[in-house]
């Protein structure tokens, strides 16, 4: 079985990140970028699944601008076998994006499609079910656990309530969660080997998929600011403030 | 323009998030029906035909929709989308994995998470974990979105008179096989609309110190919330994470004990109207959006806070 696992090129999730004064979006340039943190879970949990020998292939796609592939390259020092970039603007929208996934699952045929649960740029938390409507697949979203038998796969879903599990046949798209497990870093013999791992280039005009945005981004702004407030000296003036300043309680 | 809006129930009571979605809707128009897919779940229909705004319940009751599997419910959604021109759903797990597969069946592109409502077309949404606010003006003809419902008050439960419209549809069933739901039960506010929530974080170092903050959450009837590491760690359950990939919480007064104050946890809190925080580190970045920051051990801080609030007795329930 192949698994197709999607990664995406943010900005660092420890960057506090700055809001251009123009307010046509957010400072990218010297900013420090990374691979969006839930995918390197989904990079994680299809290395498991080939080295537990339920997988042969795990195939790394990325879709952006010509750096995207640095984050490929991360994935595959991790351990995947090959990626596939393709190219397009870095705005391309979570609907752009599935159907250039649609269209690399019909060329690939991956039993198994890992994503993260929300890339942390656009807080989004779409493009997993996209692709499963798209493809009309299964879904299985915000998946804390996943097990393989046979043909089957059982997935625990975080939810508001708590914890939901689901089997279902194969193919499915699951959606990761940070919890699903601990990513490993790549070892430098991994990182060399990493080098010489192909990486196939595509382009969405290649590919014949129509990307452009349905949402026009009138402005980005910077939230209101919460001022500091005071510090108290114990707890006994923290309750009497909470009653009488506040009146919270 | 007409509205559907998508119920989220648990096929006894509504939820507080369709109602505030309820509230989303009617700022656009007020044209308004709403879509219940379940079993047994008469009182969740007449909890909405009293609903405020709701012109129609669209009603489909069976026991195949006992669980709401996105597969099925978004096929539901799409085969009676063709009168609307806006549907909402709530920014919770339930809205969140039905509705990007609504828009990508109708080919349009879903808004997440919206906070504001500047037109019909014309929304706000945070993204950057909070940190930027971006105002979108969608260009599809069909507006598929969901509401963070802690940006919209509830509607009055009160006075409405929708009616009941049973739908006939037939749905190709999804593969997916529901083996169960873990529930964490509790008789405490509801984290996601509870007037005070006391959090909790790494520096409670364990699960049974974890329960120290029981004591101060049943005099201040609060919900518990926690920082993902907390969660992490096993001193309470994924529902209570509160941050950029947890809940969102907007009460008059939120505590956070033991936590550093991660730009991904203050996502999920800092609207909050009055906060505390209890931190033993005088630079903990949460220290930057309390209200009232104490600089303490919060295994002495939370003692003497339990007796503290036994002093007063005027505490609002
Ligand atoms: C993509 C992504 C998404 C994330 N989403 C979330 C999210 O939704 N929610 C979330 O919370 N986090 C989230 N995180 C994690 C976040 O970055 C932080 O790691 C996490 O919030 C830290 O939790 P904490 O404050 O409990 O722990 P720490 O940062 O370890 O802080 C513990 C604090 O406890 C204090 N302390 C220790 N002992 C005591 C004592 N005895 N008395 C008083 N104070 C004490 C310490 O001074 C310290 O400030 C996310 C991270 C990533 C990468
Ligand atoms: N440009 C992209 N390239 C590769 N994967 C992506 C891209 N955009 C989104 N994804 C995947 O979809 C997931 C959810 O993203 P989103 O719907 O934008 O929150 C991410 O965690 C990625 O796995």
């Amino acid at each position: 079985m192949k698994i197709l696992v999607t990664v995406k090129r943010v900005i660092d999730y420890n960057v506090q990140i700055r809001v251009k004064s123009d307010q046509s979006g957010v400072e990218t340039d010297n900013v420090k970028m990374s691979m969006n943190p839930p995918d390197e879970n989904a990079v994680e949990e299809a290395l498991r699944i080939k080295e537990a020998g339920k997988a042969d292939e795990i195939i790394i796609l990325s879709i952006g601008e010509e750096k995207s592939q640095e984050t490929i390259r991360t994935a595959l020092a991790m351990g995947a076998d090959r990626g596939i970039y393709v190219k397009a603007s870095n705005d391309t929208e979570p609907l752009g994006v599935a159907k250039i996934i649609e269209k690399i699952v019909d060329k690939e045929k991956p039993q198994l499609i890992l994503m993260g649960k929300q890339a942390i740029d656009d807080d989004s938390n779409q493009t997993g079910q996209m692709v499963s409507a798209k493809l009309n697949w299964t879904q299985a979203t915000f998946a804390s656990k996943i097990e393989i038998d046979g043909d089957n796969i059982k997935v625990t879903r975080e939810i508001d309530e708590g914890l939901e599990t689901i089997k279902m046949p194969l193919p499915i798209v699951a959606t990761c969660d940070l919890r699903l497990n601990e990513p490993r870093y790549a070892s430098l013999p991994n990182i060399m080997k990493a080098k010489k791992k192909p990486i196939e280039s595509l382009s969405a005009e290649e590919l014949g998929i129509d990307i452009t945005p349905r949402l026009k981004q009138l402005k980005v702004i910077e939230p209101p600011k919460r001022s500091k407030g005071i510090m108290v000296a114990d707890v006994a003036e923290l309750v009497q403030k909470l009653k009488n300043e506040a009146k919270v309680i | 323009m007409k509205i559907l809006v998508i119920a989220e129930h648990n096929n006894e009571n509504v939820k507080a998030s369709t109602f505030s979605t309820i509230n989303a809707a009617s700022q656009i128009d007020q044209n308004i029906d709403v879509l219940v897919v379940g079993s047994d779940c008469n009182n969740v229909t007449s909890e909405l035909s009293n609903t405020q705004y709701i012109k129609k319940i669209l009603l489909i009751d069976d026991t195949k929709f006992q669980n709401p599997i996105a597969e099925n419910i978004s096929k539901i959604i799409t085969s009676c989308a063709e009168e609307y021109t806006h549907i909402l759903a709530p920014a919770s797990t339930f809205g969140k994995n039905i509705m990007p597969r609504v828009a990508a069946i109708l080919d349009v592109a879903q808004i997440s998470d919206i906070i504001k409502i500047e037109g019909k077309d014309t929304f706000v949404r945070p993204i950057y974990a909070g940190n930027a606010l971006a105002t979108v003006q969608s260009q599809d003809s069909k507006k598929v979105i969901t509401v963070r419902p802690t940006s919209f008050d509830a509607v009055s439960k009160e006075g409405g008179n929708g009616e009941i419209q049973k739908l006939d549809l037939d749905i190709d069933i999804s593969n997916v096989e529901f083996m169960g739901r873990e529930e964490t039960k509790s008789d405490r506010p509801e984290l996601g609309s509870a007037r005070v929530v006391i959090s909790g974080g790494r520096g409670l170092g364990s699960a049974e110190n974890f329960s120290l903050l029981n004591k101060i959450a049943d005099k201040l009837n609060a919900a518990i919330g926690a920082s993902r590491a907390a969660v992490d760690a096993g001193y309470i359950s994924n529902d209570s994470q509160v941050g950029q990939t947890g809940k969102v919480v907007v009460p008059d007064l939120y505590i956070a004990v033991g936590i550093s104050g991660a730009i991904q946890h203050l996502a999920g809190m800092k609207e909050s109207k009055i906060i505390v925080a209890i931190n033993k580190d005088e630079e903990a970045p949460i220290f930057n959006v309390a209200d009232y920051g104490l600089c303490a051990d919060l295994f002495e801080a939370i003692p003497q806070l339990s007796s503290e609030l036994d002093k007063l007795n005027t505490i609002q329930k």
